[in-house]
């Protein structure tokens, strides 16, 4: 069966769902995420949702699953790329997605995780080379 | 159900996972068809989603049948899910917010039904059921 990769930048673990995904495959990505968490210590997931056109329930509830496993794991998980039409249906269909913090794209979820992380682990973080702050 | 066949119907056996992402990409291909907006799309796409692994779940496994439907004014899509499982022996509960006999999130079927325009269930204890569902391009 096809995987969903893991990539690993910097402090982060990166993932992209490009294709539509089997059950079997959002519940094999929920295994390999928490090993990878172990395996690098990684402090910061991003599940980029992009290439979703749509997610239902189970999706919905692997996601949520994922981001109390990271935390359980010491890792703080950010779902972001989200499509509008498929926020409208997630609200309609009664998905709250409890406990996942959202971003709208991948530089905003890099953005919030090194806002969160700790002092130490903050250069690590900083490869996002957002715009800097100028004080006037 | 109201309308005609638009189309020929798209038969997709449910026996697996992949059958259940097939059904999706169909309702996909058909919603395209029946020009629904982008959102309405989703919203038939997701419901169908929900409402295979329903049958591929609850009921063992069945098919769906796709569809486009015309009822002179609007297009639409139609899908047709049916297996012989064990049936459903609580329809009003099974309907309800949050109830889940399977470990889900029990959104299944009452979400289904609210992404949808027209939902019919059919249900027997014993001999399965079949969820009839349109939506319509507005």
């Amino acid at each position: 069966m096809e995987r969903v990769p893991i990539l690993k930048i910097g402090a982060v673990l990166l993932v992209s769902i490009q294709v539509d995904m089997q059950d079997q495959m959002a519940l094999q990505l929920q295994e390999d995420l928490g090993q990878r968490i172990v395996d690098t210590g990684c402090k910061g997931v991003i599940i980029d949702i992009t290439g979703l056109d749509i997610v239902d329930s189970f999706v919905g509830r692997t996601l949520s699953t994922i981001a109390s496993i990271s935390r359980v794991l010491d890792a703080e998980t950010i779902v972001v790329g989200m499509r509008p039409a498929v926020a409208i249906t997630l609200v309609e269909l009664g998905l709250s997605l409890n406990g996942i913090r959202t971003a709208l794209n991948v530089e905003r979820g890099l953005e919030l995780l090194a806002r969160n992380a700790e002092p130490d682990t903050l250069d690590d973080l900083d490869l996002i080379g957002g715009p800097e702050a100028t004080s006037s | 159900m109201t309308g005609s066949e638009g189309s020929d119907p798209q038969v997709q056996a449910i026996g697996s996972d992949a059958d259940v992402v097939r059904v999706r990409q169909l309702v996909r291909t058909a919603a395209v068809a029946a020009k629904l907006s982008l959102v309405d799309q989703t919203k038939v796409v997701t419901a169908a989603s929900e409402l295979a692994r329903n049958t591929l779940v609850y009921g063992g496994g069945g098919e769906a049948v796709v569809s486009t439907v015309d009822n002179g004014v609007r297009r639409g899509v139609r899908v047709v899910l049916s297996d012989s499982g064990p049936g459903i022996a609580d329809l009003d509960l099974a309907l309800t917010d949050g109830y889940t006999s399977g470990g889900g999130l029990g959104l299944g079927l009452s979400g289904a039904r609210r992404l949808v325009d027209e939902f019919e269930l059919d249900t027997a204890v014993g001999s399965g059921t079949t969820v009839a569902v349109v939506k319509w391009a507005r």
